[in-house]
């Protein structure tokens, strides 16, 4: 098990005051001019060292989408970083408790990222409902401005940073960053194609990067204590530590920070208190948050929480946010609802998003009742199949993955539904 | 709809104090990208129109940004905190996402429409009370979860969710947070980590 001296959101419960005093108390700030003063190619190469992976979902290594940005723009206009905080990806609820309970080592992560990519302003993009979240974090970035760790010559290194808090109006897929940057400019989140990547062409026509509060959160203690120590913790490919989200049939449900890699048992047995009603009444866990496939007991049992390790069962990391489903669940009702919140959010662009999700949802209210024949659950994975990869963003990939992930592990359970009703009807 | 609160005047134009806010709210992003302060400028809009966004609303923010008509229109109903006909004076959002659903949110729901005598989506008689489903709202491990007037209420059971009702019936305030006694999000009865910060003030 992780320790405490490994964590670094030592304020994840809001147990302390979110204020600069008490940031600074806890190791925020600390010598920060001193970390921008090693350089941007120091600090992009820790980054990259540390092995740290995006924590917004993708696992995309943070170092190097830092590097893809122009290290001077020849036309002498500004670049942008911009931060991922519309979470909304059911399950997760992480960088909620980093904005609201922690909301410095954003601010001096966007300090440290803006410096290295040579941004001129961050937008942190935090999703409407949370107004204690964006309230905490507009308090915070005024404490930073007036001590001087931001805007003209931050932290007295010469360097000029504005960070300024964009609320969004209720859309998830505005957590996908070209939606992002779209509604940031003032129009419907709808994403774009790429290329060109925002790297090039980002937010008004600049470059631009996007990144999750977490992988931003997390970069101003990865300098100060070294990528090694990062890196040492996890599994190669798979290091650090990370916040899990853990919801849904546990007896105590939490956010926690554990290293990479924990087993999924260890995870919910030393932090929720166990399964409700024991490991034995497990039926199934959602290991990333709603988008990706659901597992079945046998692989819960041994399964390692990380990038790789859930990727080679046909799962993944996601956002960390683990939803646990005991015996006394419908997991077909489950997974219906899933399909339901992707036909809600779902933007209209693509036609197979737009007319599939809508239709993988009535096809699934359906299996719910097993009124339905039984080639119709082949069909129905025909038809995910044809909508995953066919979309400009991830997700028409997002609503077909929890379906595929139920027809590997559960279809004996639709199966069974099926030929239920049928006898139901016989009956009549 | 017959509250006097629900009424919406026909024209529509930012308080002294909004405008003011307005303004600031568009020295956020670059010179001549002034539509970026779309979202923000229609959310302060709706406050002040009684919680949700009349045409004159929308029609005024399109010319206060120089942006077409039709693209604010466009972004007031792509969004869906943006509400297009009247409200009730308080409006309850409660989420059934899988999360949610799973800690029985159903119940909550139950109780909310019999508390109240409304179904999901309708708004009650005396013009009080506003019933929303809402999508995940981002505090899975406090499920089940609802949001009234700015703040969530979590770990919500069917009596939590009546009381909460009857306490704004009764006009009295609210404890936003988690309703079982725990703190935020940390398991209940108490983190299994971090315990040199649970008690410090800092």
């Amino acid at each position: 098990m992780l320790q405490d001296k490994d964590r670094i959101f030592t304020n994840l419960y809001g147990f302390q005051s979110f204020g600069l005093k008490a940031a600074k108390a806890r190791g925020d700030w600390d010598g920060t001019k001193a970390l921008l003063e090693k350089g941007k190619d120091w600090i992009i190469s820790e980054m990259k060292d540390s092995g740290l992976r995006g924590r917004g979902g993708a696992g995309f290594p943070t170092g190097l989408k830092w590097s893809f940005m122009p290290k001077e723009n020849p036309d002498g206009g500004p670049s942008y970083l911009v931060v991922n905080a519309d979470e909304g990806e059911p399950g997760t609820c992480k960088d909620r408790e980093i904005m609201r309970h922690d909301p410095h080592k954003l601010i001096e992560g966007c300090l440290i990222a803006g410096f290295a990519m040579n941004a001129s302003a961050a937008y942190i993009y935090i999703r409407g409902e949370f107004h204690e979240e964006a309230d905490a974090l507009e308090v915070a970035i005024e404490e930073a401005y007036a001590d001087g760790l931001i805007g003209k010559n931050a932290c007295k290194s010469g360097y000029d940073l504005d960070v300024y808090v964009h609320r969004g109006a209720g859309a998830y897929i505005c957590g996908e960053e070209t939606a992002l940057i779209e509604s940031l400019e003032g129009k419907k989140g709808q994403p774009r194609l790429k290329p060109p990547f925002p790297a090039n062409v980002g937010v008004w026509g600049r470059p631009t990067t996007v990144n999750n509060v977490e992988s931003i959160a997390v970069a101003p203690t990865i300098l100060r204590r070294g990528a090694s120590w990062f890196s040492g913790l996890g599994r190669p490919n798979n290091t650090g530590t990370k916040l899990f989200c853990i919801s849904g049939h546990v007896n105590n449900p939490c956010n926690v920070e554990e290293e990479m890699g924990i087993p999924l048992k260890e995870l919910i047995e030393k932090h929720c208190g166990g399964v409700r009603g024991g490991w034995d009444n497990l039926m199934a866990v959602i290991p990333g948050g709603s988008s990706v496939p659901v597992l079945p007991k046998d692989i819960c049992d041994t399964v390692l929480m990380d990038f790789d390790s859930l990727r080679d069962v046909q799962s993944g990391l996601g956002t960390a946010a683990v939803i646990v489903m005991d015996k006394s669940t419908d997991i077909v009702r489950a997974i219906t609802r899933l399909s339901a919140f992707y036909k809600h959010e779902s933007c209209g662009q693509c036609t197979p998003c737009r007319e599939g999700t809508g239709w993988m949802w009535r096809m699934m209210e359906r299996l719910c009742a097993g009124n339905a024949e039984l080639e119709e659950i082949d069909m129905l994975l025909d038809v995910s199949k044809k909508i995953e990869g066919h979309t400009i963003c991830a997700l028409g990939d997002a609503a077909a993955w929890p379906i595929q992930g139920l027809m590997r592990h559960f279809r004996g359970e639709v199966e069974q539904r099926i030929a239920d009703y049928k006898s139901r009807v016989a009956a009549e | 709809m017959t509250g006097a609160a629900l009424k919406s005047t026909e024209t529509f134009e930012f308080t002294p104090e909004n405008n003011e806010w307005a303004q600031g709210q568009i020295k956020k992003y670059p010179e001549g990208k002034q539509a970026s302060a779309v979202m923000p400028l229609l959310h302060r809009a709706q406050e002040q129109n009684n919680g949700w966004l009349s045409t004159a609303a929308i029609e005024y923010v399109a010319d206060y940004l120089d942006m077409p008509k039709m693209r604010v229109m466009e972004v007031a109903t792509f969004y869906t905190m943006y509400n297009h006909k009247p409200v009730g004076k308080h409006v309850i959002e409660i989420c059934t996402t899988t999360p949610c659903w799973l800690r029985g949110s159903d119940d909550i729901v139950a109780a909310a429409t019999d508390e109240l005598g409304v179904k999901m989506g309708q708004t009650t008689d005396d013009g009080e009370f506003t019933l929303l489903e809402v999508e995940c709202a981002g505090a899975c491990v406090n499920a089940p979860v609802c949001a009234i007037h700015k703040e969530y209420y979590e770990d919500l059971t069917p009596d939590s969710m009546r009381q909460i009702i009857k306490d704004l019936k009764a006009g009295k305030e609210l404890k936003a947070g988690p309703q079982n006694g725990r703190h935020r999000s940390e398991p209940l009865g108490g983190p299994t980590t971090l315990a040199d910060f649970v008690k410090a003030e800092g």
